[in-house]
Parts: C-alpha cells; sequence; structure tokens
C-alpha cells in the first residue's frame, strides 16, 4: 500500500506540483524561510549521527524524513503558547528557539540539555515548554494538565503534543484524547506517523484506516495530513491553534510522513525494513519536494542551495564547537536537583560522592 | 478549635489552603459534586467552583500525567486516587516524571504536586483497596511521602505537603479516617515534612511506628506500663524523608527499638530504619532491633484479613520479648 497515494490533506505533492492553492496568508518569502530551516535540520541531524558514531554524542534518534512537521510546528506556536515534544523533535523545538547545542547536550548524557531558555519568548525567559519525552505517549497525559493549567490561567494560548504512530496504541494517549474532548481544553495533538515503531510497523499499531479518525471517538476534530509538505502543516497546525485559541477546543493532526533513518543509533532498520520501501519513501520526502517547488516558482537556485548548504554547514559546526567547550557537570550536581533542600541523609551522600570523584580523578591524573 | 476526624482534617486543610492560594486545584475522579469516595473533597466544588475542583475521566494514568503537566505550568495541584491500590496505572507517570520533572531540567521545571490516596486495610473492602505500598515510593527518589496518623497531624502535614515545592505522595490511613478525632485549629500552620512526632515519652523500648498502626502502639504502650515496660512511640509521619535523628536520641535512653507498620516486611520501611540504626547507632542498642509488620502476602478477602491485621497482643508480646529477653 503506498500511503502517500491516499487522500489527506496536502498543498504540494512529492514532485514540487502545487495540487492546492497556496493559502493567502503564505508568502513565497515565508516559504524560502521554512525552507533554509529544514536544510539546516538535516545538516545538524547528519552531524549529529556523525558525533554519535564517533562517540560524542550518546545514543541519537534521527528525525530524518519529520522536517516539515518539526519546522511547521516550531514556527506556528507563539511564544506564550506551550510545547510538550517526544524525543524526535529537534527542528520544532530548534525553530522555537532553543539552542541546537542544547540538544546535543541532551543527548550527550547531560541533564542540563532539558534547562533551556528561549530565544522566542519574551525576554528570553526560561522556557514553559517540557522537555524531550523518552517513555511512550506520557507526554499526551501532561499536555491535557497543561491546556488545562492554561485555560484555568485565562488568556489565548495553547499546548501542542506530538508524539509518534506507536504511542497510539497506547492508553495514555487515548486517555488523552478523550480527556480533551470532554474538558475542552485548548490542546493541539500531533502524530508522526512515520509508520514504524521501532521494527512494529504502521498496521500493526491499529486497525483504523487513519490515525485521526480516533479523533471521533474522542470528540476532537482530526485531520490526516501529509507531514512532508510543509504548506499542509503549516495550514493544519495554524488552523488547530487558532480553534484552540478560541476556546473550540482540541484537534488532533495525524501526519504522515516517514522515517528515512533507523529508530535510534542503536538500531539497525536493515534487519525488518525492505530496501525497496525505503527508496520509494525516498521519492516523498519533504525537503527535495519544497525545494523544485520553489525552484518552479523562480524562488529558489542551485546556487542558492549551495551558499544554503554552507551556512548550515558553519552553523552547526559553531554549535558542536560550543557542545564540545561546554565544562562537564559537576558529579554532586545528581543532588542539587533532586529536592528544593537536601536531607541530611543526601547532605552525607553528596559529600560521598564528591570524595569519590576527587579519588577518581586523582587516580586518572597521577 | 473543634473536634473532628482524620478525613475532616483533610478536607479542612483543602479548605484552608484552596483559599489562601489560587493556583490549587483539586483533581480526581469523583472529587466534585459527590464529594470524593471518602467525602474528603466534599464542599470544595461549591466554594472553589469547576475550574479549581475537577471531575477526571475515570482513567488513574490520565489523573497522574495531567497533575504532572499542571505543576510544570506553575499550579500547585492536588490529586486524589480513590484508593492506593488505584495508584498503579499511574506509576509511570509518578516515577519517571512528578519525581524527576526538577532533576531533568535542571530545576527549570518542577513538580509541587500532592497525590493523596487512601492507603491500608481493616474496613473489610475488596480486593485491590488494602494496599500499604509507601515503600515504592520512599525507593524512589525526588518524592516526599508523608502519613498522617491524627486529625491535626493530618491537617498541618497536608498543608505543608501542598506548600512543597517537590511533589509529595500523601497516604492516609483509612482505616481511622473516622474513628480518630481530636481538636484541629484551622490557623493555617503547617508542620514540618522532615520530623518525626514522639507520642509517648519511655525509658525501657522505642516504638516507631506510622499510619493506622499508631493507635494499636499507643494502646500496647498502654498496656505495658501497667506491666512495667514503658515504651516511647514515635509517629514516623515522613516515611521520606526519614528523620533519624529523633529515632537515635529516643534509642540514646531506651537501647531498644521495635518499628511497627502494616505493610509487608520484606523490602518495607521497617527494614530501612533497622539498617539505619545499625550502621550509624548500633552501639546504642542493647537489643538486637525488631519488626512487627504485614506478612509477605497478598492481603487476604475480608473473611480472613482480621488475622492479618496487626493486634495490640502482637506489639505487646514483641516489646516484652526485646525488654525481657534481653535484660
Amino acid at each position: 500500500m503506498n500511503i502517500q497515494a491516499m487522500p489527506m490533506h496536502r498543498f504540494i505533492d512529492h514532485k514540487g506540483t502545487l495540487v492546492t492553492p497556496l493559502p493567502a496568508w503564505l508568502s513565497h518569502d515565508m516559504l524560502v524561510s521554512y525552507y533554509r530551516d529544514m536544510v539546516l535540520t538535516r545538516v545538524y541531524d547528519n552531524k549529529a549521527v556523525a558525533l554519535q558514531r564517533t562517540g560524542k554524542l550518546g545514543t541519537y534518534p534521527s528525525h530524518l524524513g519529520a522536517e516539515a512537521i518539526g519546522i511547521a510546528i516550531g514556527r506556528t506556536l507563539k511564544s506564550d503558547d506551550v510545547f510538550i515534544p517526544y524525543y524526535r523533535d529537534m527542528p520544532a523545538m530548534w525553530a522555537r528557539g532553543i539552542a541546537m547545542e542544547k540538544n546535543l547536550q541532551y543527548w550527550g548524557g547531560d541533564e542540563r540539555g532539558s534547562d533551556f531558555h528561549s530565544e522566542s519568548a519574551p525576554h528570553n525567559r526560561p522556557s514553559r515548554d517540557l522537555p524531550f519525552c523518552v517513555p511512550i505517549a506520557t507526554q499526551c497525559t501532561h499536555a491535557v494538565g497543561v491546556a488545562a493549567a492554561l485555560k484555568i490561567e485565562g488568556g489565548h494560548h495553547a499546548a501542542l503534543v506530538t508524539c509518534g504512530d506507536g504511542a497510539t496504541s497506547k492508553g495514555d494517549f487515548l486517555e488523552s484524547i478523550n480527556c480533551a474532548g470532554s474538558w475542552n481544553i485548548p490542546l493541539v495533538f500531533v502524530i508522526n506517523n512515520n509508520q514504524w515503531a521501532i521494527s512494529v510497523p504502521r498496521e500493526i499499531q491499529c486497525g483504523a484506516e487513519f490515525l485521526a479518525d480516533k479523533a471521533k471517538g474522542a470528540g476532537i476534530t482530526g485531520i490526516t495530513v501529509d507531514g512532508n509538505d510543509v504548506v499542509a502543516m503549516l495550514d493544519a497546525v495554524k488552523t488547530a491553534l487558532e480553534q484552540a485559541y478560541r476556546g473550540k477546543g482540541a484537534t488532533l493532526i495525524e501526519a504522515i510522513s516517514y522515517r528515512l533513518s533507523d529508530h535510534t543509533t542503536a538500531d539497525d532498520a536493515s534487519r525488518y525494513r525492505s530496501e525497496d520501501e525505503l527508496q520509494q519513501a525516498w521519492q516523498y520526502e519533504p525537503i527535495s519536494r519544497l525545494k523544485q517547488y520553489l525552484i518552479n516558482a523562480g524562488r529558489w537556485t542551485e546556487q542558492d542551495e549551495t551558499e544554503l548548504l554552507e551556512l548550515c554547514r558553519k552553523d552547526v559546526e559553531a554549535a558542536v564547537e560550543r557542545y564540545l567547550a561546554i565544562i562537564p557537570q559537576a558529579p554532586e550536581s545528581a543532588f542539587d536537583y533532586l529536592y528544593e533542600s537536601l536531607s541530611d541523609d543526601l547532605h552525607q551522600q553528596r559529600d560521598a560522592i564528591i570524595n569519590k570523584a576527587m579519588r577518581m580523578q586523582g587516580a586518572k591524573h597521577g | 478549635m473543634a473536634e473532628m476526624t482524620l478525613l475532616e482534617a483533610v478536607n479542612l486543610a483543602l479548605h484552608h489552603e484552596m483559599a489562601s492560594d489560587p493556583k490549587v486545584i483539586v483533581l480526581g475522579e469523583d472529587v466534585g459534586d459527590n464529594g470524593g469516595v471518602f467525602r474528603a473533597t466534599v464542599g470544595l466544588k461549591d466554594k472553589f467552583g469547576c475550574k479549581r475542583v475537577i471531575d477526571s475521566p475515570l482513567a488513574e494514568a490520565l489523573i497522574g500525567g495531567v497533575t504532572v503537566g499542571m505543576a510544570s505550568q506553575g499550579l500547585r495541584p492536588v490529586a486524589e486516587f480513590q484508593f492506593q491500590g488505584f495508584v498503579f496505572p499511574a506509576l509511570e507517570h509518578l516515577m519517571c516524571h512528578a519525581a524527576r520533572m526538577r532533576n531533568r531540567t535542571r530545576g527549570r521545571l518542577t513538580c509541587p504536586a500532592v497525590f493523596r490516596a487512601p492507603f491500608g486495610g481493616g474496613i473489610h473492602a475488596p480486593e485491590h483497596h488494602s494496599e500499604s505500598v509507601e515503600a515504592l515510593f520512599t525507593h524512589t527518589p525526588g518524592f516526599k511521602v508523608v502519613i498522617p496518623s491524627s486529625p491535626q497531624r493530618a491537617y498541618g502535614l497536608l498543608l505543608a505537603a501542598i506548600r512543597s515545592n517537590d511533589p509529595v505522595m500523601f497516604f492516609e490511613p483509612k482505616r481511622i479516617y473516622r474513628t480518630v478525632k481530636s481538636n484541629v485549629e484551622d490557623n493555617g500552620n503547617a508542620l514540618p515534612l522532615d520530623t518525626c512526632f514522639t507520642l509517648r515519652k519511655g525509658r525501657d523500648i522505642t516504638l516507631v511506628t506510622w499510619g493506622a498502626c499508631v493507635v494499636e502502639s499507643l494502646q500496647a504502650a498502654d498496656e505495658l506500663s501497667k506491666q512495667g515496660i514503658e515504651a516511647e512511640v514515635i509517629d514516623l509521619a515522613s516515611i521520606q524523608p526519614l528523620d533519624m535523628r529523633t529515632i537515635f536520641a529516643s534509642l540514646e535512653k531506651t537501647g531498644r527499638l521495635l518499628v511497627v507498620h502494616e505493610a509487608c516486611k520484606t523490602g518495607g520501611v521497617g527494614g530501612e530504619i533497622i539498617a539505619r540504626t545499625a550502621e550509624h547507632a548500633m552501639c546504642l542498642l542493647k537489643a538486637p532491633p525488631k519488626r512487627v509488620t504485614g506478612m509477605d502476602t497478598v492481603m487476604p478477602y475480608y473473611r480472613n484479613e482480621d488475622y492479618f491485621m496487626l493486634q495490640e497482643a502482637d506489639i505487646i508480646a514483641a516489646a516484652r520479648e526485646l525488654v525481657e529477653g534481653w535484660k
């Protein structure tokens, strides 16, 4: 089954052809800007995998193929909205103003990677966005709480949560969309339906034709979108957020994409996925179609592409340099954020780890 | 000052703190119009409205997760689980997220939430309604674990739990929800969450206990006194963090330690108290420490429940053995 051939919300097809007129609010300049964002995240992703292979990063989940989803989310959310990401959401976090090296720090084994400010937030204040969520689908229930908090606060803000297609099989996801419907809260769910939950394909997750159909049972709006078409994603996220701002409740967006990478750098997808299927999926990926559209529209050239790639490489290398220059956390920092204040017993354990670390460092150096 | 039950004191504390802090939210199943299955939240919805007293769908994982989400945004949610045995579907949210939010974001976000649940056996409840799993949460870094055993302490400790900037598991001994009464003043005074309470002074043996077992422990102490043995009774109250200073100070006088708890023996909090005593205060002991605890079994259905509940006589027997066998 060619999932990309199924009916879904789409503006630009995989050949770069406009199949629906662009939304009135979207300019070509904006599209060029989004294209640049998407290319930057792909260059970053390739670099992150290389860093893992050379021992400079821990296990890393590539977002290859999810660039349009992430950029659409990150660029559409307003600064006072709250984003609740899952672990494959670097493009959205970056587009939301989180520094690239923070992501490297997180996957590099440093908890400070989740202590980020948002450049898009007023006065560069600490972001209210939640950190990456690794347990599957639990972030959906947190998002319900966040959206309920926003509703209690008043104002016109919304929460947006992402998950993979595998997460939709979990009770947490179903409990969350169910509650979002009954509480009428300002919340947008985005499923990155990339067809694979590690080795388990989409058809084993659920018998429904579309995962967005689950919205009907929850009493919320559901829409299936071409997740490789950044315009369709922008349009869907913008519409859903506006509905949330107006107090019209939650929306479930199923973004159809494809995981062009392994699940993580610890995975080998060739064990369970055919090369033919992967090659077919590459025909539909999000960046090449937008590039082709912009070229057709006279807004992009190969010279632009060359210059962009060079710029992206410089930006990513600079972020990597900043990441590698970060001074490691002190070993006792594991205690410093556990509670607001430490008990006597934890103080003693904290002292013990300091002494142990000094012994170990002394042995290493001398 | 009014005499009230432990349950009424919980309700009073919720009323007090919701009135003084608009960020306090109560949520759970049945907490609104019904006032909770035990009526701990009765009257809150009428007073504070449905935006602050929120009936949730029947989904415990959701309740746990929603509470985490609310707390991450600066609210102070107080979630009610109807029974401790129903906390299990929410464990992933409690352990993976609530307990770790401050740590994993280096303090950028925190989880100032209270998770309330009635616990323990002895009320002839159905299956899965009699658990005592405080050790599970004590073993999870990031939580405070609190168990009141009197109306006055329920009021003061719950105020402290709600004001805490750390997540608190607040377990209420439902067996004494309505049977224990005392005077409670609605003065807004919180009790410390890192101190246990010495309820009775004594020279011969230290009884450390918590929850509903405090009742039998005090009764046992009275009976022991008639037999010439003076027991000091300590209500642990804060299970995490453990206040060992008060226990060691008591052991300096008595030299004998008996821990009494309803939860299973193996891996229980009693074992931790005895281990810390062995590590840091062995020289104070005149006799090996001892435990009177629940059995390492599933709590039987109610026809056999009484055989498994701790009795005053069990505590007396263990105390006498400790004092008389090790003179």
